[in-house]
């Protein structure tokens, strides 16, 4: 067994191979509105894109091929009309000048306090979400379907219409920026902690 | 190696993404390297941490029935069973005699819902009230903007001398593939120029077929492994003399 073993789960992709369109593509549905909700930040929005993207596959479901991953084809045809929406042209506009696929400065080292062990705590939970909202929509996306899909990174490939290694790359900023922006709520949330109590009264902040 | 090389590659570890061989050699490391493992129990932690967070929204049943009612009515794809097997032969006789007319068909079809989608990508544009992503009359400020956006490269004509205006630009999708989506003006008709891999689209395209989409003019060709659509409401020697252009600028 190796070290990964103890937690890694392997999930497959739908078998195409047999079924009605109904049969292949409600086991997604779940799944498929918390990426959409993900990707909006809006439930009606989110429910709109689910809408409009089992339409799609239903009107080109005699053209999918067998053989072929449907889980990609479901999340690729959700996420191509996420960004042709208003939304997703509002999100797609937001992103960071330079270039996307360039690579930031390495890791820091391992500290004492990570941004990890932040997380361990479920209270934390709007933190992360904040976090992770805040994050470009090429990394939030990238970031859900390796973490939160657990596709591989053929799949997401797949999904995305991109190379492997543009894959890995969004990945790995993806990631890095999560970390840092967690490092810097908990500098803030110590510094915060450490203000001195103004004229002795304590505002509770 | 030293640890910070085993760093950059911790994430693709994680994620069970290397090759067997690697794998085994970070297992050693990790479970002999203080430092690399606990920041990779560290890194385990966030990825079971954004999991657990990352599945928190779930959809009302009224929706999920909603959705349901509207998919459950088509029909199945059937396995291909042992009746199947022993009627074969007749199926076969009747498959080859209708296959050269269900081809044609098909492609059709296909090529129907093809430049149906491109009818309504036009329509998309003039309905909104950002029809551009990029807005210049200048193509050598349009054709880069889309670098790194799609994974082709195109050329764009010179307008001068000619009564077409360019005004922008925006990425665009079909049959879930990245594409440009050019807008040309020629007395206040829009035109859209759409511009595809050929090979994404997996449809052969009948070039002589449309002159009319939705009483749109278009005109549709293929050069180079693109595929290019002129579609708009102005007359259809305005919707040709703009496809001549891109042509002779692609040559």
């Amino acid at each position: 067994m190796t070290w990964l073993a103890v937690y890694h789960i392997d999930v497959s992709g739908v078998d195409p191979q047999s079924g009605s369109f109904e049969e292949l593509a409600m086991p997604l549905f779940d799944p498929l509105y918390n990426f959409a909700h993900w990707l909006t930040r809006n439930r009606d929005e989110a429910e709109d894109l689910v809408q409009e993207t089992y339409f799609k596959a239903l009107r080109g479901f005699s053209s999918f091929q067998l053989g072929t991953n449907f889980r990609a084809w479901m999340y690729r045809i959700l996420r191509n009309t996420f960004l042709t929406s208003c939304a997703g042209l509002k999100a797609t506009a937001t992103l960071p000048l330079g270039d996307p696929e360039e690579e930031e400065g390495p890791e820091l080292a391992v500290e004492f306090v990570t941004p990890e062990t932040i997380l361990i705590d479920r209270s934390n939970s709007d933190l992360i979400e904040r976090e992770i909202n805040e994050l470009p929509v090429h990394f939030r996306e990238v970031l859900l379907l390796c973490e939160v899909e657990e596709m591989s990174y053929q799949e997401i490939a797949e999904t995305l219409s991109v190379p492997i290694g543009t894959v890995m790359s969004r990945l790995s900023r993806a990631r890095k920026r999560l970390r840092d922006g967690l490092r810097q709520r908990m500098t803030e949330g110590s510094r915060a902690e450490q203000t001195p109590v103004k004229n002795g009264m304590n505002y509770g902040l | 190696m030293v640890c910070e090389l085993w760093k950059t590659r911790l994430d693709t570890y994680l994620d069970g993404e290397l090759p067997s061989e690697e794998m085994r050699d970070f297992d050693s490391h990790v479970h002999s390297c203080p430092t690399c493992g606990a920041d990779a129990l560290a890194r385990v932690q966030m990825k079971r941490s954004i999991q657990g967070f990352g599945k928190r929204f779930t959809a009302s049943p009224e929706f999920r029935k909603r959705i349901l009612r509207r998919i459950e009515a088509k029909p199945r794809r059937v396995a291909f069973g042992i009746a199947w097997m022993t009627a074969s032969a007749v199926i076969a006789v009747l498959v080859v005699v209708g296959l050269a007319s269900t081809y044609r068909l098909r492609d059709r079809t296909r090529s129907e819902q093809v430049f149906s989608e491109v009818a309504d990508l036009h329509v998309g544009m003039l309905a909104s009230s950002a029809p551009v992503d990029v807005i210049s009359t200048d193509r050598h400020t349009v054709k880069p903007w889309f670098q790194g956006k799609i994974p082709f490269a195109f050329d764009l004509p010179e307008l001068q001398n000619s009564e077409f205006s360019l005004l922008g630009g925006r990425m665009t999708y079909l049959a879930q593939t990245p594409g440009a989506h050019l807008v040309y003006e020629v007395r206040k008709h829009r035109i859209s120029v759409l511009v595809f891999q050929e090979g994404s689209l997996r449809t052969r395209l009948d070039e002589n077929a449309p002159a009319k989409e939705l009483s749109f003019n278009v005109e549709t060709w293929s050069h180079g492994g693109l595929r290019y659509f002129v579609i708009g409401d102005a007359s259809a020697i305005d919707v040709h003399n703009l496809a001549d252009l891109l042509k002779r600028a692609a040559a």
